[in-house]
């Protein structure tokens, strides 16, 4: 697959503090930062490095993360940092995101890492229950901000039930957590140290399908990118598009294809899931009169319907036609069907002409 | 301190021999050829295939307690390699049965006329120690009773006491250091009472009055205090196990002089966060007490109905942990006990598990009838004879420590400070409105400022849907 829209300078965040200070976003020329071609578990490689060398305080642990992780993100982490800050664990995600959880309620960044998002459910209540209520249950007495859980999720063409899941709706849903999608190397990398940094416990899915497939020019300094602020990667009138992950790719592909047939297609990536940025969202649906949303996850209660409600509500009068969801089927991720139930480049293509024909 | 150390070796080798149990109580080397099972009989009934006679093995109290393994000078030859270690093997099939024919004894200092057992092990405590947990003991007693009474008339919404606890409240909590992180489960106020939260506190917390530090967000009970290193209380159930695991391993890290301290009913052992914490403690040789109270009662599942094991104390074990089974009604063998094994645990930076064994003589909570499901008398004899509030004031007062009239004035100051302190906390201020929408997030997002906004309109406009006294 291609790289992702690197022929854009887009906006990045001038390098924030470990504590997480306030970000500026100023639009930087490609060619003045040191860049380096990186795929992106090497991106993220990066983050851990970086958040584990301006913290102190900060730990990486997991299932296999010592050797360097079963996707090779957390290489040459316990050789530099030593086994006391990265580590394995006991095969036990409860376990794991309550270990977590008790480390960063004294003040410490814990950064654990779920294997599979398939497998983040024994965790469910430690997220739920637990982190997410930390700090509002204590009236701010505690909190477990430092908490950042990376997990890998999503389609990678051969996954089947267990390999492939997109989560992200049931903690989208849970007051107290942010979620976090990243769409390539680059963005990874500054979003989750965002997401380390900020002081609120983060769910953080990594595409696992670009892990190999993506490649793109990372800058190899700190930077951060702000989380809560979608972005307009692709400017167009017709008609907004709405994803996030590996998914944007599919839908750029569209855009393209849409864009030989006459039709201008706005493309936002939303990059935080939860809390979301109605503001950009709404805006461009107030220009284009048209939204596609598209996510792999399961259509019925997937976080589409999120942004279809809310942009109902806000946008009602400005819509020319219903709001699209292209989503996964209402099925267990299946093993020989993928290609079937997956929201296809077509699948997506059909629906905005749809929707622009309405 | 460092008489401490030589009284808590020689503590420990007696506590080794008084409860005739072999060495893996205290000190467990692996490199020895000594066997690390403890002393099992092995009375399981061994069947050969179809063609044989079965034969029945039945041992006494074995003098080597090596029953899986071959005998020492063979052992060279014996020993098979595997990931784990090496292992030594046997030719004889045996199953380790599923319990020992004796259950782990349980220690105890004081007898139940309140006299201490001649020879016992214990950690001597002052005068000044024992007044004062014996102080605590009756305060908890008296909060317990006058805020049950208050859900009663309606003026809390829902109580639960520690009735026939007071002793593993108590006395565990007189035997940690004030560093000592603590994630109690619920059944647990007499740690913080004892820490120095004032009944006025506990009153606000249950009243959810805006002097309530955890802003009126709770139920009742579920008290908190950064203050007092004293975790807030949640009520999912041993959620806090692999976090204090974690806490410990903070505290480690810091190299404090400090543990994690966590509380566990018995039926919160069944849960899988307590095998999570007590495995994630053990791999990651975190200082960490676990403190079981095991009495008797999850709601209304006896534990016949929670667990076939041994009680808690035998799971230790299984996870590489030192236990002890202690009487959780005797105020000096907690103190002892946790003192003991709160050393072990920052001194050798590991988890120890200690089971409680107490009664719950309450009711699980106000909104629970225990009669329902178990017969008055079990709670009555509990309540009266196996009282460890009574039990520990009678060893006070045999050493003169303790007075009739002590017992009435305190008695009646404490009762005099309770009603005050939910009469003030009743009509304290609330909450103001906008503590619904803090704290979910660090700084408030933008849907919560719409959100609040929003509900600001609502009550204004119309009032009389909403409880007075929430001002905007």
């Amino acid at each position: 697959m291609a790289s992702l829209l690197s022929r854009f300078c887009r906006k990045v965040a001038v390098p924030g503090s470990a504590h997480g200070a306030r970000m500026v976003s100023t639009t930087t020329s490609c060619g003045s930062e040191t860049v380096k071609s990186l795929n992106l578990y090497s991106a993220i490689n990066q983050a851990l490095h970086i958040a584990l060398e301006t913290d102190p305080r900060s730990y990486v642990f997991g299932e296999d993360v010592g050797f360097g992780g079963v996707f090779r993100c957390t290489t040459g982490l316990a050789e530099r940092f030593g086994k006391n800050r990265v580590f394995n664990t006991p095969l036990c995600e409860q376990g794991i995101v309550g270990f977590g959880i008790g480390l960063a309620a004294m003040g410490n960044r814990a950064v654990v890492e779920i294997q599979f998002a398939d497998y983040i459910y024994p965790a469910f209540d430690q997220i739920v229950n637990e982190a997410a209520k930390f700090r509002y249950r204590s009236g701010n007495q505690f909190n477990c901000g430092g908490l950042t859980i990376r997990a890998p999720y999503g389609a990678v063409g051969h996954g089947g039930h267990y390999h492939s899941q997109s989560p992200e709706a049931f903690f989208c849903h849970v007051p107290g957590i942010k979620v976090v999608i990243p769409r390539s190397p680059r963005e990874a990398k500054g979003l989750l140290l965002s997401s380390i940094r900020d002081p609120n416990p983060v769910v953080f899915f990594e595409p696992k399908w670009l892990y190999r497939q993506a490649v793109e020019e990372v800058p190899e300094h700190d930077y951060m990118i702000p989380l809560s602020e979608a972005e307009v990667i692709r400017e167009g009138n017709d008609i907004t598009l709405v994803g996030w992950g590996a998914q944007l790719t599919v839908m750029e592909q569209a855009c393209l294809d849409a864009e030989k047939e006459g039709i201008s297609c706005e493309l936002i990536d939303l990059k935080t899931l939860l809390p979301w940025d109605k503001e950009t969202v709404e805006a461009s649906v107030k220009k284009t009169g048209r939204l596609l949303i598209s996510h792999e996850a399961p259509v019925t209660g997937g976080f589409g319907a999120e942004i279809s409600a809310t942009i109902l509500e806000r946008c009602f009068l400005k819509l020319e036609a219903p709001v699209s969801r292209v989503c996964g089927l209402d099925t267990p991720f299946p093993l020989v069907f993928e290609p079937f139930y997956m929201p296809t480049k077509n699948k997506i293509l059909d629906a905005i002409k749809s929707t622009v024909n309405y | 301190m460092a008489i401490w150390f030589a009284r808590s070796r020689n503590l420990v080798s007696s506590l080794r021999q008084n409860l005739g149990l072999s060495a893996i109580l205290i000190k467990r080397n692996y490199t020895s050829p000594r066997p690390v099972f403890t002393n099992y009989q092995l009375s399981s009934r061994v069947f050969l295939n179809p063609f044989t006679s079965f034969r029945h093995e039945s041992t006494a109290v074995e003098t080597q307690p090596d029953l899986v393994q071959q005998s020492d000078h063979e052992d060279d030859a014996q020993e098979l390699d595997f990931p784990g270690g090496k292992v030594g093997y046997t030719s004889e099939m045996k199953f380790i049965p599923e319990s020992s024919s004796r259950r782990i004894p349980c220690y105890r200092v004081l007898n139940e006329h309140g006299s201490i057992i001649p020879n016992s092990d214990h950690v001597p405590v002052s005068e000044k120690l024992a007044v004062r947990m014996y102080e605590q003991m009756a305060t908890l007693q008296v909060m317990d009773h006058i805020f049950y009474e208050a859900q009663r008339q309606g003026r809390i919404s829902f109580y639960l006491t520690s009735v026939g606890e007071e002793a593993i409240n108590i006395a565990s909590a007189a035997a940690l250091s004030p560093e000592d992180v603590v994630l109690p489960q619920y059944r647990e106020p007499g740690v913080l009472l004892w820490r120095g939260f004032t009944l006025e506190e506990f009153a606000n917390q249950c009243f959810g009055n805006k002097a309530d530090y955890g802003k009126g967000r709770q139920m009742p009970i579920h008290y908190g205090s950064n203050q007092h290193n004293y975790f807030t209380v949640s009520s999912p159930i041993a959620t806090q196990l692999p976090q204090a695991a974690g806490v410990g391993y903070a505290l480690k890290m810091e190299k404090k002089n400090a543990c994690a301290v966590t509380f566990i009913g018995d039926g919160g052992t069944s849960e899988g966060d307590f095998h999570a914490g007590l495995n994630f403690a053990a791999v990651m040789e975190a200082p960490v007490v676990f403190i079981c109270r095991n009495n008797g009662w999850a709601i209304s599942t006896h534990i016949s109905e929670q667990f076939r094991s041994d009680g808690i104390v035998v799971k230790g074990q299984a996870y590489g942990i030192r236990s002890i089974r202690v009487d959780g009604n005797d105020a000096l063998a907690v103190y002892s006990a946790v003192r003991s094994a709160r050393e072990m645990a920052v001194t050798e930076q590991r988890p120890v598990l200690i089971e409680m064994m107490t009664y719950r003589v309450g009711h699980h909570s106000t909104s629970d009838d225990s009669t329902k499901y178990r017969e008055a008398d079990e709670i009555q004899y509990w309540k009266m004879s196996r009282n460890p509030v009574n039990r520990f004031k009678k060893w006070v007062e045999d050493n003169g420590w303790w007075s009739e009239e002590d017992e009435s004035k305190l008695r009646s100051s404490t009762r005099k400070q309770l009603l005050q302190a939910i009469q003030a906390a009743e009509k304290w201020e609330k909450q103001p409105l906008t503590e619904l929408f803090n704290d979910v997030y660090d700084v408030k997002t933008k849907n919560l400022e719409e959100q609040e906004h929003g509900l600001k309109e609502l009550v204004e406009k119309q009032p009389q849907d909403y409880p007075p006294g929430f001002h905007i």
